[in-house]
């Protein structure tokens, strides 16, 4: 491609292309984030709750010495990694299914089935849930003539609601690998002697796995920051995110050294994924 | 790979059981927006039209919807032009920081919608407060234009990798400007994933509310904003309900088209 050469005409193309997305997200993006990073040295008054602007790693210390914050912390890493894996479950039989055995009209009819949901809103899909396992709801109507009880509101619906809320977002990038997995590849693999399970370990994994972690950047990320669907269905279960948004207009510098959390933690994984060149995939 | 039928029936099994999984809360919220019972009782002793009646005549709930259409045009537009541009210059050009590009474009999307929205306040507040600029539909553009430029980015850069550079060799080779190429070869090939970019950037910010609480501001209410703040009020749950019934409904719409007009997956590429 002629544009892999340095002349001056494609560096200058380069710099035109490139420049308003990256003053956009530097000034606005990046900028903003500095500001909040910058505020988590601050501190409060403790009568009127407003900022002062005297530098101090207090915000810090109390973060990492005070016990509540550490369970929190642990219990949002572990929905979102519920959360993921669930998805991943769920959404590999389906996209393959969709993918690879549906083929014509079912199988665009079922890609369509699989997006409309994402137009539906998540506060709608959240309160459905709420109303769903609510105490004389669907699913307790549902178990109540085998003797069985729902959930109820908890860590377990939170799990479930959000699971059900992110799963598109992971269906979508693995059943696109999938398709685009070359026919022949397989074919090669049979007329090889591998089985279904060889084909499946050394030919599908492989081309799935970047997909797979792809998808896992959403349900993971999404799933460590949210807050409302744990206020709709999360009883008194508490995480990061009900955390800082309680303290933001109590405590602003709290809030924002508590944001470094989330943070650190997704900028740790998109850097761990990135590597399996899944963030090429997305 | 020969799937025994055995194998095929089981995945299609499990397909279906998703897919019902998928649309049972959905199919609920329709028929709660017909239950008499306010607080949607199970299983629905009598049905009503008055909350679809009392939806319509809501003056709160057109008005949101109206700042929410504004809201995402604006985010759209914005994200269109940044989102392509990205994706031109990561696509055809080799640079240093390349990488750092898709990973800033990806950022506002991965972090927590908290964070986001917590940063984008307090910079507004320090920087565009003291330029007179107050919270209202500008602030919640921007914020929300931030996390939809990786969707129009991912769609574009997708269908740029798929189109054989040859066509815009070829398009040289006889004779065009660059310009020309662009507007005759490139654009027309590149239709479908903007459209299919710009749907679904629209979707994510009509459907956002954390990010919009923290940038709205007390007198802009988008949809989600009312919905969420009329969920907390019993007597209102109803008239929230017909309004998710009603997006529902509507959502098959723009599915459908950008299935349309774009026959590969680009449609559902995020």
């Amino acid at each position: 491609m002629s544009a892999t050469r340095h002349e001056p005409r494609a560096r200058g193309r380069l710099a035109a292309l490139l420049a308003p997305p990256l003053l956009w997200l530097v000034l606005a993006y990046l900028g903003s984030l500095a500001v909040l990073l910058l505020s988590a040295f601050w501190t409060t008054d403790p009568f009127t709750s407003d900022v002062v602007h005297t530098w101090t790693t207090d915000n810090f210390r109390d973060i990492l010495t005070t016990p509540v914050y550490r369970t929190v912390a642990l219990r949002t890493l572990g929905i979102a990694v519920a959360v993921t894996l669930l998805d991943a479950l769920l959404a590999l039989p389906m996209a393959f299914f969709m993918a690879r055995v549906a083929a014509g009209r079912l199988r665009r009819a079922l890609l369509v089935a699989v997006l409309t949901p994402l137009w539906a809103g998540y506060l709608v899909k959240a309160y459905a849930w709420r109303v769903m396992l609510g105490e004389h709801g669907i699913i307790n109507a549902a178990l109540a003539p085998l003797g069985l009880h729902g959930p109820g509101y908890g860590t377990a619906a939170v799990v479930l609601v959000l699971a059900y809320l992110w799963l598109p977002y992971m269906i979508l990038p693995v059943h696109a690998a999938l398709e685009r997995l070359p026919a022949h590849q397989l074919e090669a693999s049979a007329d090889l002697g591998a089985g279904t399970v060889r084909t499946l370990r050394s030919v599908v994994a492989p081309a799935v796995r970047p997909a797979l972690l792809a998808g896992s950047v959403f349900t993971f990320s999404l799933s460590l920051g949210d807050y409302l669907t744990v206020q709709i269905v999360g009883g008194r279960t508490q995480l990061l995110g009900n955390v800082i948004a309680s303290q933001v207009t109590l405590d602003l510098p709290l809030a924002a050294a508590l944001s470094a959390v989330p943070v650190a933690l997704v900028v740790c994984y998109l850097a761990a994924v990135r590597r399996a060149g899944a963030l090429d995939s997305l | 790979m020969h799937l025994t039928r055995t194998a095929r029936i089981v995945l299609g099994c499990l397909t279906a059981a998703g897919l019902a999984l998928i649309y049972l809360p959905l199919l609920l919220v329709l028929l709660n927006s017909v239950n008499a019972d306010p607080s949607f009782a199970w299983p629905p002793r009598a049905l009503t039209g008055e909350w679809w009646s009392r939806a319509l005549h809501s003056a709160g709930a057109r008005d949101a919807l109206w700042t929410s259409l504004r809201a995402g045009l604006g985010a759209t537009a914005v994200a269109l032009v940044l989102g392509s541009l990205a994706a031109f210059a990561v696509h055809r050009h080799r640079f240093f920081g390349r990488q750092t590009v898709s990973f800033l474009i990806v950022l506002p999307i991965a972090l927590p919608g908290i964070v986001t929205g917590i940063a984008l306040n307090a910079a507004f507040r320090t920087v565009l407060a003291p330029l007179g600029i107050g919270f209202g539909l500008f602030t919640v553009v921007v914020g929300h234009a931030t996390f939809c430029v990786v969707i129009v980015f991912n769609n574009v850069a997708a269908r740029l990798r798929r189109i054989a550079p040859s066509l815009a060799e070829a398009s040289a080779d006889l004779g065009a400007r660059p310009w020309q190429t662009l507007r005759y070869v490139t654009f027309p090939a590149l239709r479908p994933a903007l459209f299919a970019g710009a749907l679904l950037a629209f979707a994510l910010s009509f459907d956002e509310v954390v990010v919009t609480t923290f940038t709205a501001g007390a007198g802009t209410k988008t949809l989600p904003i009312w919905i969420y703040e009329n969920l907390a009020r019993p007597h209102q749950a109803p008239v929230v309900d017909v309004l998710a019934a009603l997006l529902i409904a509507l959502s098959v719409i723009p599915v459908y088209a950008a299935q349309r007009l774009s026959s590969d997956t680009a449609g559902g590429r995020l």
